[in-house]
């Protein structure tokens, strides 16, 4: 079998711009993810039982439906139903907003549970309102509780931004398709485009060891 | 010290998605997609995209005085695309067939291919005919599949999201043979297959790439206008010899 390994030197500018569109992509839908996340997760943790409800659904759908189908369905079929145009790169965004967000609520809602009933009912007993119970005291908390899967879920979304390819967004995994369709080196490109990847997620990695270090787990 | 940094880190996230709404300013420029993995009609070379295709349609749109901007789209996307008006013309080298041509409108056509069937070089296959029964590789979504299933009946028929990956496939032995319309065999058989794989048959013939619209759009007229204009001034003439190192036929 030959090799050219050359041909990842000349590739690797636009893989490089892939892998910004990736992490692009990943970070605001991630950012997006976490607060969405967030609330949903306190919902259902502490909500009222029809707005539980309501968010429970909501999950399910997410976490029930693949995200290649959730983004096909946002690309082509919403523009239908509402008439508006979507942009790849917006679709793809709000791909991963909402699926990380529907498995961070879950993450979130464990995390706040998971917190000792004694530290609510001293707070309840100290007289403050039940939303700043959760706010100052659980939450910090929890927070700690939820580094670990929050970052487990930063890895995933970021590889999961490969699957944009069937929307034709740019990102890194598009990018090594389009230079082996003109210069048919798969295996070449394929290990060039796996390393990018394991950089990323690599570096990930660790920031959150760094940020475990810096938040002593409870 | 903790409730400070829980707050900011809250704040922070709600300020980056706050300035991230997608605000979108009046687009008055024509979407235009294309298969960007389908070379030579468009491909990536360096850090852009050339082709073809992106050549004819640029001289078109300056011919009729249209604004526009290439969007890349899996080529199994771009008729679903055009159907639900997320864009607003496809050039993937699209054949035209009575098929498509029920929920898209297509252009004059300006490009006549065909299609190719390429095996290993030490096959024993000889003949299109030769291929009943044995398994092809071909690219999904495409008039390749159509044809195949229409004229042939292979044992398996195994589809890739792109071509390349239909070719890696015929390298590895996992089909006898792949199929695909002529110019990208011809120019995968030049470049990475060259002593590896071996065309089987002639190529068929009768196929005709047209641009693609959306059912009833109003850019039909203008852009063949434009079309006959490039062809009838030595323009697409031009083009043609640029990618194929040929004359178009007349």
């Amino acid at each position: 079998m030959d090799f050219q390994w050359a041909v990842v030197l000349e590739a690797l500018p636009s893989l490089w711009q892939g892998a910004q569109l990736s992490l692009y992509i990943a970070s605001v839908g991630l950012a997006g993810g976490i607060v969405l996340g967030a609330l949903a997760g306190t919902c259902r943790a502490y909500g009222h039982p029809l707005l539980n409800v309501l968010t429970q659904c909501y999950i399910e759908l997410i976490r029930g439906t693949p995200m290649v189908v959730q983004v096909m369905f946002v690309y082509f079929a919403l523009p239908q139903l509402l008439g508006v145009r979507v942009d790849p790169l917006d679709a793809a965004i709000f791909a991963i907003t909402i699926n990380s967000s529907a498995y961070l609520a879950e993450v979130v809602r464990g995390a706040l549970l998971s917190v000792g009933v004694g530290l609510r009912n001293a707070g309840l007993a100290l007289g403050l309102p039940f939303y700043k119970v959760v706010y100052y005291i659980l939450g910090p908390v929890a927070f700690r509780r939820l580094i670990a899967p929050l970052g487990n879920q930063c890895i995933i979304s970021l590889k999961d931004t490969s699957l944009f390819i069937v929307i034709g967004v740019g990102e890194l995994t598009r990018q090594g398709q389009e230079i082996m369709a003109s210069n048919f080196r798969a295996i070449e490109i394929w290990s060039a485009v796996a390393l990018f990847y394991l950089l990323m997620t690599g570096s990930l990695t660790l920031i959150l060891r760094l940020i475990e270090k810096r938040m002593p787990i409870l | 010290m903790l409730k400070n940094r829980f707050t900011s880190l809250v704040l922070a996230a709600i300020v980056s998605i706050a300035t991230l709404s997608p605000v979108h300013a009046a687009q008055r420029e024509l979407v235009i997609a294309t298969d960007t993995a389908f070379i030579p009609f468009e491909f990536k070379q360096g850090g852009s995209y050339v082709g073809f295709d992106l050549d004819l349609w640029d001289a078109i749109a300056k011919e009729a005085g249209l604004d526009y901007r290439f969007q890349a789209m899996d080529f199994a996307g771009i008729i679903p695309g055009l159907q639900t008006n997320n864009i607003d013309a496809a050039l993937a080298g699209i054949a035209i067939n009575d098929v498509r041509k029920r929920v898209i409108d297509f252009s004059d056509p300006y490009y006549n291919s065909g299609l190719t069937a390429i095996v290993p070089i030490d096959s024993k296959i000889n003949s299109i005919e030769e291929l009943n029964g044995k398994r092809i590789a071909a690219k999904t979504g495409t008039a390749t599949v159509d044809w195949i299933k229409k004229n042939l009946k292979p044992s398996e028929l195994r589809l890739f999201p792109n071509i390349d990956n239909a070719y890696m496939e015929l390298r590895a032995g996992g089909v006898d043979a792949a199929m695909h319309d002529t110019p990208n065999v011809l120019y995968y058989i030049k470049s990475a297959g060259a002593g590896k794989v071996k065309t089987v048959g002639q190529p068929t013939s009768g196929d005709q790439y047209g641009i693609a619209f959306a059912k009833g759009s109003p850019l039909v007229g203008p852009v063949n206008a434009a079309l006959k204009a490039i062809k009838a001034d030595g323009r697409y003439a031009a083009i043609y010899k640029k990618w194929f190192d040929t004359a178009p036929p007349l």
